[in-house]
C-alpha cells in the first residue's frame, strides 16, 4: 500500500499583538511517499514542522492546500466519521507525549482501537505485543503505576494491535533511556520489516542505521538526506 | 478479559471525587424539582377538595360570625366554633330571588373536658335538603345516618364502630371520610336530628356559649346554590339587602385568602426552584467542562486511535446521562422518602389545606423530576461536548490548546 503527500502545505493564522493576524507557514509544499516494508525517518530540529507533516499524512490535520493520496484517493476527501474509522484500521499512530487513558487498565489501553468501533478484540496479538515489549507483567495495571518507559511501549502496543499497513510515531523516545530508545527503534524496524510502512518523526541521532529513507525537516522545507 | 468495555462508565469510575461531586448535584436538583412540585401540587390539590367540599355558591351566616371572623377560621383553618340564628331568618332567606339549592347547617365545637371524647368540631346537616356533605359522606358509608349515628374526618382517632361521647350523649362512628388535607379531616358530620340533641345536651350541661337559644327554632348557617339564570352577585345582594343580620358569603372570597397563599408560597416554591436550578446547571456546566478540559489529550488519543467527532461526544455525553440517570433517580428517591412520610408535618407547618395527588400523579411528577434532571445533565454536557469536538486534535497532541 502507498500513502503519498502531494504537494501539501500547511500554514497557520498567528495572533501577534503588535502586528496583527499574520500566517506561519509550519509546512512548505511537500511530496512524500511512504511504501510498505520502508522505515521513513524524519529528523529536524524541535518546530521544524516535521510532527505536523506526520498529522497531515495520519489523517489527523487537514492540509492547507495539496492532498494526502491512499491508494490515490485523497484520504481528505472523506467524512469524519469515514476517516476515523480508515485511522482506526489502517493507521497505527504513537502519537507525542504520553497518551494513555488513566482509567483503563495496560491491556485495556493496547486493545482501545477494538473497542472503539465495538469489535472483538484480538487479545492474544495485544499480549503477544505487551511480551515482545516486555510489559506483559504489567497487563492489568492502571498507567498511574507506570514509568515513562513502560507508557511509552504501552502506546506502542495499542498503535500496533490492529497490525496496521501505516505506522506514525512522533517522537516514540522522547523521555526514554538509550537501551530503551535503541529497543524502540528495532521494534519499529521489526515492523516495516514484516511490511508496514513507518514514518517516524524524532530529533534523535542514532536512527540513521534502522531507516530506509532519511529525511530532514527544516522550517518546513522537507530535504531527502 | 472482557469482549466490550464501558468507556463512560469506566472514565467516571476512574474518577470518583468528580463523579460524586456530578452525582451530589444532580440528586440535589432531582430533589428540589421533586419536593417543591410536589409541595406545590399537594396544596392545588388541597384547594381544590377544599373547593368541593364547600360544595355550594354562598354560605349565610349571622352578622356576628363573620364580624368575628370566626366563619373562616371554624370552616377553613380547622378552629372549633360555633354560632346560631333564629330559623325563621330562614325563610326569609328562602323567600328570596334566584335560590336554587339550599340547606341548613348546624355548629357545635365540643370540649377537651370529661364530658367529651374528642375537642372537634361537630357539623350537623339536613338530609332532606342536604347537597354538600352528603353526596361526600356517600362514598365512605351508603346508608342513611340513624340518630346518634356520627362520620368521622380522616384524621381524627376514632374507628367505624366506635362509641364517641359528646356533652355526655353516647354517639357510634358510622363511617369514617377518606381525607381532603383540609379541616374537614378533624371535624365530624351528623345529621340535624343528632346535632340538635348535642345541642340540648352541651346547653343542659352550661357548656353552651348560647344560653337562651332552642335547638329546634336555630341554624348555624344557610348553604345556596344560586338557580339558573341568575348570578350570584345578584342572589348575594338580594339576601345581604332584605335579610337583616345575616351576611351572604361567597364561598371562593372564603378561600380566595388560601387561594393568595397558595400562589404566594407557589411563586416562592417556583423561584427558589428556578433558583436552584439556574445555579445547578451553572455548576454541572462547569464542571462537566472542567471535567473534558483536563481529559482533552485523553480525548485526542482517542481521535488518534480511530474515534470520531460524534464518539468523542458520544463518550461526553454517555457520562452525563449516566450522572444525570443515577443522581435523578437517588434524589427522587429521596424526595419522596422524606416528602411522604412528613407530609402531615408539613401540613400543620403551612397551615393550608394540603392533600398529597394520587399515586399516579406522584409517580408522574417522580419521573418528571428524573426526566428533567437528565435532560438537564444532558444539556450542560453538551456545550462541553461541542466544544471538544470543534477544537483540533493535532494542536492538543502539541499541548498548544
Amino acid at each position: 500500500m502507498i500513502l503519498r503527500a502531494e504537494k501539501t502545505v500547511k500554514e497557520f493564522m498567528r495572533e501577534n499583538r503588535q502586528a496583527g493576524t499574520n500566517c506561519f507557514c509550519a509546512v512548505q509544499e511537500t511530496d512524500l511517499t511512504l511504501e510498505s516494508g520502508t522505515l521513513t525517518v524524519v529528523t529536524g530540529r524541535s518546530g521544524s514542522g516535521k510532527s505536523t507533516l506526520l498529522n497531515m499524512l495520519c489523517g489527523l490535520s487537514q492540509p492547507t492546500r495539496g492532498r494526502v493520496l491512499l491508494e490515490d484517493a485523497d484520504i481528505y476527501a472523506l467524512s469524519d466519521a469515514a476517516l476515523s474509522r480508515l485511522r482506526n484500521e489502517k493507521f497505527g499512530v504513537i502519537p507525542q507525549g504520553q497518551t494513555a487513558l488513566h482509567s483503563l487498565t495496560v491491556i485495556e489501553n493496547a486493545l482501545l482501537p477494538f473497542y472503539l468501533y465495538h469489535e472483538s478484540p484480538d487479545i492474544s496479538y495485544a499480549e503477544e505485543l505487551l511480551e515482545m515489549l516486555g510489559i506483559a507483567a504489567l497487563r492489568n495495571v492502571k498507567p498511574a503505576e507506570l514509568s515513562g518507559g513502560e507508557l511509552r511501549r504501552m502506546s506502542i502496543a495499542r498503535a500496533l494491535v490492529r497490525k496496521p499497513p501505516f505506522i506514525f510515531a512522533d517522537e516514540p523516545t522522547g523521555d526514554l533511556d538509550d537501551e530503551n530508545t535503541q529497543a524502540v527503534f528495532r521494534f519499529l524496524r521489526e515492523a516495516a520489516d514484516r511490511g508496514a510502512a513507518a514514518m517516524v518523526v524524532t530529533h534523535e541521532q542514532g536512527i540513521e542505521k534502522y531507516a530506509d529513507r532519511l529525511f530532514r525537516m527544516d522550517a518546513g522545507v522537507l530535504h531527502e538526506a | 478479559m472482557k469482549q466490550q468495555i464501558n468507556l463512560p462508565l469506566k472514565n467516571l469510575k476512574g474518577k470518583p471525587v468528580r463523579s460524586a461531586m456530578l452525582l451530589l448535584l444532580t440528586v440535589l436538583l432531582s430533589f428540589v424539582i421533586l419536593a417543591g412540585s410536589l409541595t406545590v401540587s399537594s396544596l392545588r390539590t388541597g384547594l381544590s377538595s377544599l373547593q368541593s367540599r364547600l360544595g355550594a355558591d354562598i354560605m349565610v351566616v349571622p352578622y356576628e360570625a363573620t364580624t368575628k371572623s370566626s366563619l373562616e377560621n371554624i370552616v377553613l383553618q380547622g378552629n372549633t366554633g360555633y354560632f346560631y340564628m333564629d330559623s325563621k331568618r330562614c325563610e326569609k332567606i328562602l323567600n328570596c330571588e334566584g335560590i336554587g339549592q339550599a340547606s341548613t347547617q348546624f355548629f357545635l365545637a365540643t370540649a377537651s373536658s370529661g364530658c367529651c371524647s374528642l375537642p372537634v368540631q361537630i357539623i350537623g346537616f339536613d338530609p332532606a335538603t342536604d347537597f354538600t356533605v352528603q353526596p361526600w359522606i356517600r362514598r365512605s358509608y351508603g346508608e342513611a345516618l340513624q340518630k346518634y349515628d356520627i362520620v368521622v374526618g380522616h384524621d381524627l382517632n376514632a374507628f367505624v364502630g366506635d362509641t364517641l361521647k359528646f356533652y355526655g350523649t353516647e354517639c357510634r362512628v358510622a363511617a369514617k371520610l377518606d381525607q381532603t388535607g383540609t379541616s374537614f379531616d378533624t371535624t365530624v358530620f351528623t345529621n340535624a336530628e343528632t346535632i340538635k340533641a348535642l345541642i340540648r345536651s352541651s346547653l343542659d350541661l352550661n357548656m353552651n356559649d348560647f344560653q337562651n337559644i332552642d335547638p329546634e327554632k336555630v341554624v348555624s348557617c344557610v348553604l345556596i346554590n344560586v338557580a339558573d339564570g341568575y348570578s350570584v352577585e345578584e342572589v348575594m345582594n338580594d339576601i345581604n339587602i332584605h335579610v337583616k343580620k345575616v351576611k351572604a358569603v361567597r364561598t371562593k372570597e372564603m378561600i380566595s385568602g388560601i387561594s393568595e397563599s397558595l400562589r404566594g408560597i407557589s411563586d416562592i416554591t417556583g423561584l427558589l426552584i428556578g433558583g436552584i436550578w439556574l445555579f445547578g446547571l451553572l455548576i454541572l456546566f462547569l464542571m462537566f467542562t472542567m471535567s473534558v478540559n483536563e481529559r482533552k489529550k485523553e480525548f485526542a488519543v482517542l481521535r488518534v486511535m480511530g474515534a470520531s467527532r460524534r464518539m468523542l461526544s458520544a463518550v461526553v455525553m454517555k457520562e452525563a446521562l449516566l450522572i444525570g440517570l443515577a443522581g435523578g433517580l437517588t434524589g427522587t428517591e429521596l424526595g419522596l422518602l422524606t416528602l411522604l412520610p412528613f407530609h402531615s408535618l408539613l401540613e400543620s407547618q403551612l397551615e393550608l389545606p394540603f392533600l398529597l395527588p394520587d399515586a399516579l400523579h406522584i409517580i408522574l411528577i417522580a419521573a418528571a423530576g428524573a426526566a428533567i434532571t437528565v435532560g438537564v445533565s444532558a444539556l450542560a454536557a453538551s456545550a462541553a461536548a461541542y466544544r471538544l469536538i470543534r477544537t483540533d486534535t493535532a494542536l492538543i497532541l502539541r499541548g498548544e490548546n
